[in-house]
């Protein structure tokens, strides 16, 4: 009986403390970057998530293995937003032959541009310490 | 069709998922090989959803009718109320041919994890829901006197639900506009989905060590006890060790870097002390399941070194984005999550049909898995070495050129998934004919109600 309520005791505890966690993560606090998506990249991430892109490709190393990390794409010295246009429907190597009009080019290309503000994949600047903490570089 | 049918139904879907989840695994690594292979019609970007909801339903559907099972077992009928049983399964059902449809048409919402159309996430959520109303039924009669695996299973029910309603915040714009609020979210959600289930599962491997050994106490000392809250807590706060590289404050992710991995010492402690105290004559009764057992130990023992070094974020910097990430999954979800359902299928199989668990054949296809899994390990370890350098090197080649160059390891990577395709059909086929044939047989005890075999 006493362990019982013991126990009740430290999950409603564990409990409290989650829902305070949660408060704070799901509030702008928790995110160092916080500009809003424009209508147009909201557009290309629909696009994105409808053609399951993220199933070859990453943004911030997570997703699928097939394809290159986009995260920095679109600032890339040598690749950049016209690279992106072109390749989209190219059905090179692994990629489908897609067929996407010039607006869902320009959608797809906002929304890589906005992923790309927001900060680096690899972090290459990124600062390591000597307790095995890293301090990533931010924008 | 009685109640007790639709929980050898899940059984038996699972095993099906679990063919459809390395089925698809196969032809998606054979794709790495062979880049136009099915391009056209069944490209990577088709195939891999497909391996990964069937790997999850695998996971779902046998923690789910195995639970059932043991609950069943425990208090019978009066502790659960069939017809809700019997919606749940029809629910999980239509939700899962609704999932495959959305896939295949190419309706899908195009989530990490939650690829299909979100609409469909509602009758999932029903099926959770009548669950978790189900066991509250059958663990209201032993409310005061609760095993740890009741406890696991309850609370994998509800941060399940809560966290599968998290995984859907992106439809609403407050989340969705910022974009590494909704990246972290999802992160979120997903990382702590997977900790719901391994508390289904984790308590699942705790009720069958208990079953097999014949000693109930093992779940109900304080130990356990502390153990199982470290675990409940890394589930709630343990989750960010996915994105220590995203722009977020410190303390989201100082947060998972001191939570992080526990839950591997967990279990390895609870396992290493159920093998050192077991009585030798009592594993012969269930001798396969025990070894599936101890598969999982050495499988936890691998994955929790690899688990705390990609945790230490000077280590998971050169790590992530990698196939080391990939290892560690798939070492969770083969080499421990499935060892362990495989243990609790074959257990209640062995239930059904004595006789069942000396079959030679098992014990082939359990040497096998484990072979092709330690291969397949090493494959996605050292494609990840390679690809790690590359990162470190500045990206010194194009990407079509580095993925070039890690063909070897795809080879190795593609074969010794054969291994593990031949192997798991191997134990799938009499697990599944043995619930198919108790599914149709005229027996009124398919299942020993309320006597705790």
């Amino acid at each position: 009986m006493r362990r019982t309520f013991y126990n009740k005791l430290i999950l409603v505890i564990l409990v409290i403390a989650f829902v305070f966690y949660n408060y704070a993560v799901y509030t702008g606090d928790a995110h160092i970057v916080s500009h809003r998506l424009s209508r147009a990249a909201i557009r290309g991430q629909d696009i994105w998530q409808k053609n399951n892109c993220s199933a070859c490709h990453q943004i911030y190393g997570l997703g699928g293995y097939l394809g290159p990390d986009l995260t920095n794409i679109h600032s890339h010295p040598s690749k950049g937003p016209e690279y992106i246009r072109g390749i989209l429907n190219s059905g090179i190597r692994h990629m489908p032959e897609y067929q996407f009009g010039e607006r869902e080019k320009e959608a797809l290309t906002a929304f890589l541009r906005a992923v790309d503000s927001t900060g680096y994949y690899p972090n290459k600047q990124a600062r390591f310490l000597k307790n095995g903490w890293v301090e990533i570089k931010t924008k | 069709m009685k109640g007790k049918k639709y929980i050898l139904s899940f059984l038996f879907l699972a095993l099906v998922s679990l063919f459809i989840s390395v089925t698809g695994g196969l032809w998606a690594s054979y794709q790495y090989l062979h880049p136009d292979f099915t391009k056209d019609f069944w490209h990577f970007a088709k195939i891999r959803p497909i391996h990964v909801v069937s790997s999850v339903s695998w996971i779902v559907l046998s923690a789910t009718g195995s639970i059932y099972y043991f609950l069943m077992a425990k208090e019978g009928k009066r502790g659960l109320s069939l017809s809700l049983i019997k919606w749940h399964f029809y629910i999980f059902l239509i939700s899962g041919a609704a999932i495959y449809l959305s896939i295949i048409t190419g309706k899908v919402g195009g989530r990490e994890f939650f690829v299909f159309a979100p609409v469909i996430m509602i009758g999932i959520l029903a099926g959770w829901v009548f669950f978790a109303v189900n066991y509250l039924k059958n663990a209201r009669l032993r409310a005061q006197d609760m095993p740890v695996y009741y406890w696991m299973w309850g609370t994998g029910m509800v941060f399940m639900i809560y966290h599968l309603i998290e995984a859907h915040f992106w439809v609403l714009p407050y989340f969705r506009e910022n974009f590494i609020r909704d990246f972290t979210i999802q992160w979120k959600s997903v990382g702590s989905f997977v900790g719901s289930w391994n508390q289904l599962v984790y308590g699942l491997s705790i009720y069958l060590m208990c079953k097999i050994k014949g000693d109930d106490s093992l779940a109900r000392g304080k130990k356990v006890f502390f153990f199982y809250f470290l675990g409940l807590a890394n589930l709630m706060f343990g989750w960010a060790h996915h994105i220590y590289i995203l722009p977020t404050r410190p303390w989201v992710r100082i947060t998972s870097y001191l939570m992080s991995m526990t839950e591997w010492v967990i279990l390895l402690n609870i396992i290493f002390t159920f093998i050192k105290s077991m009585k030798r004559e009592k594993r012969r009764h269930h001798l396969i399941a025990y070894k599936f057992m101890l598969a999982a130990d050495f499988w936890i023992f691998v994955n929790l070194i690899l688990a705390l070094l990609i945790s230490i974020p000077a280590i998971n910097y050169h790590t992530h984005g990698t196939h080391i990430t990939v290892t560690h999954t798939m070492g969770s979800m083969i080499g421990i999550n499935t060892m362990i359902l495989l243990s609790a299928i074959l257990y209640i199989s062995s239930g059904l049909h004595p006789g069942f668990s000396v079959r030679k054949g098992l014990q082939y296809a359990f040497a096998l898995l484990n072979i092709s899994l330690a291969v397949f390990l090493i494959s996605l370890f050292m494609a990840g070495i390679g690809k790690s350098r590359w990162m470190a090197e500045d990206m010194p080649v194009p990407f079509a050129v580095l993925q070039d160059g890690l063909i070897p390891w795809y080879r190795t990577m593609f074969y010794s998934g054969w291994g593990i395709f031949i192997s798991l059909t191997w134990i799938l086929m009499p697990a599944g004919k043995i619930l198919i044939k108790y599914f149709f047989s005229t027996l009124k005890e398919v299942i020993p109600s309320g006597r705790d075999e």
